[in-house]
């Protein structure tokens, strides 16, 4: 079984992405989307949490939200794959068994 | 029976997830309905509180001061609407200073990574 | 495969009623179904037709309706969260004496059992809010 967790808030106002990483088991995905973006960049206080999963969770980032806020593609942490468009989004809903929202 | 219950639906995991303080928003009033209505069809009910949501169950809710109705003693009705799974993430009461002891219904005290297996055995995760 | 969305967050407040929206034409994009599409909490403001945003903005309403239209989709308003919001159609209106309805073309009004049958009936329930 492999679930996909999204995440739409700011880490850096919001502990919704702490507590998601606390529940995603090895083999799940993390979608960042909406505000949720911003923990996707390199450089941040951040970024070694992602870093510190990609090795067991697979870590998304969609891309029309990371362009409609200036964020630079080439700035995402290695190894987050950016989703071009919703498609990605949807493709990924179905490539996994479940989808939870830390709302 | 009502109409919208299949006799041979089929049957799958539903879980709400509970995140979120009361009374400062209405999502845990909310997602109560939801769950009242969701007790009707025969389908595998989980009710977890994690985080903020532990606080929903607080024993002695009193809302006069702030003109809102309080809505906990219906968690205490959840049993009679054959709803038994309902669980609460260890680590979350910890973290709150919490115990068992502050909440106003008998839950089963669950860990963070017993919860996360149940989680990907859901077909449908709700979480408000 | 069958895909249902919920909505949770009013319009222009918070992405998630457009966020649902991309993600839904995706989906009808790429040949799936969309079983349903649920209005709960503020979503449910999504539904009213007196919205009445900057000619250069989007108006999300109308958005909706035009994609229900187009791919008859199945657009169903909580009926007790929208009764709270005031979001009504012209049954609800009647039955509670109020003096007009305010729903857009190609929403409805019905109980929270719909969003339990989404979840029975789809593939998978994609849930935005806040």
């Amino acid at each position: 079984m492999a679930m996909l967790h999204t995440v739409n808030k700011s880490a850096f106002e919001n502990r919704s992405l702490d507590s998601c990483i606390a529940h995603a088991k090895p083999g799940s995905s993390i979608l960042l989307f909406e505000d949720g973006v911003v923990a996707a960049m390199e450089g941040t206080v951040i970024s070694d949490k992602i870093k510190s999963i990609l090795g067991d969770i697979k870590v998304y980032v969609l891309g029309p939200d990371l362009r409609a806020r200036g964020l630079s593609t080439d700035k995402v942490i290695d190894g987050v794959t950016v989703l071009e468009d919703y498609g990605g989004f949807v493709d990924l809903v179905t490539e996994h068994d479940n989808v939870q929202a830390w709302l | 029976m009502e109409p919208w219950e299949e006799e041979e639906g089929p049957v799958k995991k539903f879980m709400y997830v509970n995140r979120k303080v009361p009374y400062g928003t209405i999502y845990a009033l909310e997602s109560l309905e939801v769950v009242l209505i969701a007790a009707a069809f025969d389908q595998d009910v989980t009710l977890v509180f994690i985080d903020d949501g532990v606080y929903q169950l607080m024993k002695g809710q009193d809302t006069t001061g702030i003109g809102m109705k309080n809505f906990s003693p219906t968690y205490r009705a959840l049993e009679g609407y054959d709803i038994e799974k309902l669980y609460v993430e260890k680590e979350s009461l910890e973290s709150r200073g919490l115990t068992p002891d502050d909440l106003v219904v008998d839950v089963e005290v669950k860990t963070r990574s017993e919860l996360a297996d149940l989680m990907e055995e859901q077909d449908v995760v709700l979480s408000f | 495969m069958k895909l249902s969305v919920m909505i949770n967050e009013g319009p222009y407040q918070h992405q998630a009623a457009d966020s649902a929206y991309q993600f839904t034409k995706a989906a009808l994009e790429k040949g799936h179904e969309i079983f349903r599409v649920f209005f709960y909490h503020d979503g449910v403001n999504v539904a009213t037709r007196f919205g009445v945003p900057p000619q250069d903005d989007r108006n999300i309403t109308v958005l909706w309706s035009e994609l229900a239209k187009e791919h008859n989709l199945d657009l169903v308003v909580c009926v007790a969260a929208a009764q709270r919001r005031g979001i009504l159609d012209a049954d609800e209106a009647k039955r509670h004496g109020k003096d007009g309805n305010n729903i857009a073309p190609g929403f409805r009004i019905s109980g929270l059992g719909q969003l339990i049958e989404a979840g029975i009936q789809s593939d998978r329930l994609v849930v935005f809010g806040d």
